[in-house]
């Protein structure tokens, strides 16, 4: 009887609950539309957040929703990108590819260092060791934190402990940007040839002491691009809005601090500055 | 009192003290270097304004920078001279920072000079705060906070014990040893200022016990009557930082991101005492301060008096360095700063002048870095109970929201105990500090 008594109790339980579920499900279900999965699968799963979205899902709902363009991502390939697209019946909202620039051109064949660090390598460990003991207060300390956290190994640092950035390969999702203590990446267009390769705020010719290649805010190139460059904060200020694919106003640098970032060839400096032929790393003086 | 009685703190470290070549030596009076580099900024808050022009002549102890707004403090002339130029020049952190570029002359008596004074029986407690500001007085224990922001008590908030910090806990400083011992008459002048100025009841001088004769001269200085007393520690790093020595002298303990207002508590350093004491009956502004030129790469150790502005590189030049100097650092090893230049100058925070040469820093270098074993040793070093151990992990994978959120990162003060004791030598310190530069950005962004 007992037994009988505890069958029927349990499958009378079941029964219940298995009730309140049907019922929870029918009212409590969140529509969600399939297309979500379908787009998150075609996406690249890198999680970067090149989009501005948190990650590659948030992106897939925001583009089922209508709220952004497949364009907008940039790890996809161009046929991912119109796959997407062609998969939701919207245009794939040409955007333009962005890369990270690094304001600096001060390697260690140019650019001398006051002191040796020692200690953890990392730009963030050295930055705060009475800034790191280069020079130049605001170049870069060449010790990697933004190869280290850069996910599609667009970053390579090169002979002279400076990192290049992979145009090809970079994707703008801007970790580097984050990880530099100096704060020399940014994320520009690739259209952006014109280039400001030096983040000093010190002006005059004494900084060229401690590096070959910074700029001395002299002015001659907003003097002969009246317009498109002003000098803010001892640095030139290239304005993008305007037309900017022009040389002329690295003819007259004097240290080739204003490069003209040929695709090809890397940077193009103007006549007037001056070659550096030096190979190894600039004497320094202990401290 | 016994020598060692039982107030202290839990945890910490005992590193070497390594204070016996400098602790017996009288503070001598340096030289005045033939540039002084005067930076507008030796405070923590905004800098002061420049009131000189290039070729003007100053005398020693005239004010040559205004303060801006209340937290920043006036600078005085380190010396009689002109002023060459006004420019940048390089600061501790790296950057280069305006300065005022001073040329003392060369045959000048270089008397002080001195302006209205302020005497502490019969100023207000404002009149001593402006006094203090208009002396340009900061922390001389290395932290160079403007005094007079912090003997500022909030609305509602009172003080009962004013602690006179003369803990000097940090391996090879000697200068607060010195001070106490030379200039007792001047801290005992100092402590009515500060009591008053805070309202405060009692003021204890904490003194650690490796220093009997500095406990003893300030015991037999205190005046018949007054609410002065002594109080001797047992050695232990960190003694000196504020929140040990509240929570050693009073048992309480000062909430996490509070202040020590917070339990009714202010700590000054002893140096800074005894220069409120020195200064304010005069009206003179600070021009010189104590610090110990040390280390095993410095050939004639000492404590010496220091012009305010004298380039490290005039220092050491002075006292002489053994060849292989490898590094220099101003303050203590444990909390201390390196240097990237010499060129930067001696200012009002600077506590000291250490230099090692290969031998010290050799050793470090050539430690390497091994996982994490679990071994717990940097929980039984942290002073304020942090867990090092995990917050070490967590900056590793750089999850700096979370040490903030969960683990109090924010509380830890840098202090380096944790490090000492790592038998793996993980840099967990530098990880903190990395870790709260990043939380500090990150707040600085979100509106």
């Amino acid at each position: 009887m007992l037994f009988f008594t505890a069958v029927a109790a349990i499958c009378g339980l079941t029964a219940v609950l298995a009730t309140l579920l049907a019922m929870a499900d029918r009212r409590l279900r969140v529509q969600e539309d399939p297309r979500i999965d379908t787009v998150e699968e075609m996406l690249p799963h890198a999680n970067c957040g090149a989009c501005g979205y948190p990650g590659c899902r948030p992106f897939a709902e925001a583009l089922v929703e209508g709220k952004a363009k497949p364009g907008k991502c940039s790890v996809s390939t161009d046929a991912g990108r119109e796959r997407i697209a062609g998969y939701l019946g919207v245009d794939v909202g040409a955007e333009e590819k962005r890369v990270a620039r690094l304001a600096c051109a001060g390697g260690a064949n140019v650019a001398r260092a006051h002191a040796h660090y020692q200690g953890m390598e990392s730009c963030a460990a050295a930055a705060l060791v009475a800034g790191g003991g280069k020079g130049c207060f605001y170049g870069c300390l060449g010790l990697a934190d933004c190869e280290v956290a850069c996910t599609f190994d667009a970053i390579r640092m090169n002979e002279h402990h400076l990192p290049v950035v992979d145009e090809d390969r970079c994707t703008a999702c801007g970790d580097c940007v984050v990880a530099c203590p100096k704060d020399l990446f940014s994320l520009h267009a690739v259209s952006h040839r014109l280039w400001v390769a030096c983040n000093s705020a010190a002006a005059g010719d004494e900084i060229l002491a401690d590096c070959q290649v910074a700029c001395t805010a002299c002015g001659r190139c907003a003097a002969d691009a009246p317009g498109l460059i002003t000098m803010r904060n001892n640095l030139p200020v290239i304005d993008y809005t305007r037309e900017h694919a022009t040389k002329t106003p690295i003819q007259r640098c004097p240290t080739g601090a204003i490069v003209w970032l040929d695709a090809k060839a890397g940077p193009v400096k103007g006549p007037a500055a001056p070659k550096i032929l030096r190979k190894g790393a600039r004497q320094d003086a202990p401290t | 009192m016994p020598l060692f009685a039982s107030r202290t703190f839990a945890h910490g470290v005992h590193p070497p003290e390594a204070k016996d070549d400098t602790k017996g030596l009288a503070i001598r009076q340096f030289p005045f270097a033939p540039v002084l580099v005067v930076p507008l900024l030796q405070h923590l808050g905004k800098p002061a304004i420049a009131e000189v022009a290039e070729g003007q002549e100053v005398a020693r102890g005239q004010r040559i920078a205004r303060p801006d707004g209340f937290f920043s403090v006036a600078m005085h002339a380190p010396a009689s001279g002109v002023v060459r130029r006004i420019g940048l020049a390089p600061a501790i952190s790296g950057k280069m920072e305006p300065a005022i570029f001073l040329e003392p002359f060369p045959g000048s008596t270089q008397e002080v000079l001195q302006g209205r004074p302020c005497l502490a029986a019969s100023a207000t407690p404002d009149e001593i705060l402006a006094a203090i500001q208009e002396a340009g007085v900061v922390g001389l224990g290395g932290a160079a906070f403007p005094t007079h922001a912090k003997l500022k008590v909030p609305a509602g908030k009172q003080v009962e014990t004013v602690l006179v910090n003369g803990a000097e806990c940090e391996p090879y400083l000697t200068t607060d040893h010195r001070v106490m011992l030379e200039h007792a008459a001047d801290v005992m002048a100092g402590i009515p200022y500060l009591l008053k100025a805070t309202g405060a009841g009692r003021a204890i001088v904490a003194i650690e016990a490796n220093k009997p004769d500095a406990a003893e001269t300030i015991r037999a200085a205190i005046p018949p009557g007054a609410p002065i007393e002594v109080a001797v520690l047992p050695v232990k790093y960190p003694q000196g930082a504020e929140k040990m020595l509240i929570t050693a002298l009073t048992g309480r303990e000062v909430p996490s991101g509070g202040l020590p207002l917070d339990a009714r508590v202010l700590c000054v350093n002893v140096a800074t005492t005894a220069e409120i004491g020195h200064l304010l009956p005069q009206g003179a502004g600070i021009q010189e301060r104590v610090l110990t030129v040390g280390g095993p790469g410095v050939v004639r150790k000492g404590n010496y008096r220091v012009t305010i502005g004298t380039p490290l590189r005039f220092v050491l030049e002075t006292v002489g360095t053994a060849d292989d100097l490898t590094r220099v650092f101003l303050g203590g090893p444990m909390m201390g700063q390196a240097v990237s230049s010499l060129d930067i100058p001696v200012t009002k925070g600077t506590t000291g002048v250490i230099a090692f040469t290969a031998r010290e820093t050799g050793f470090v270098g050539g430690q390497r870095e091994h996982p994490c074993i679990r071994c717990g040793y940097c929980l039984d070093a942290c002073p304020i109970f942090l867990n090092p151990a995990e917050l070490g992990l967590l900056a590793r994978n750089q999850q700096y929201e979370r040490m903030a959120d969960r683990h109090h990162l924010m509380d830890c003060f840098e202090c380096g105990c944790c490090t000492f004791v790592c038998p793996s030598h993980i840099p967990l310190v530098q990880h903190f500090r990395i870790a709260k530069r990043a939380v500090r950005k990150a707040k600085a962004k979100t509106p």
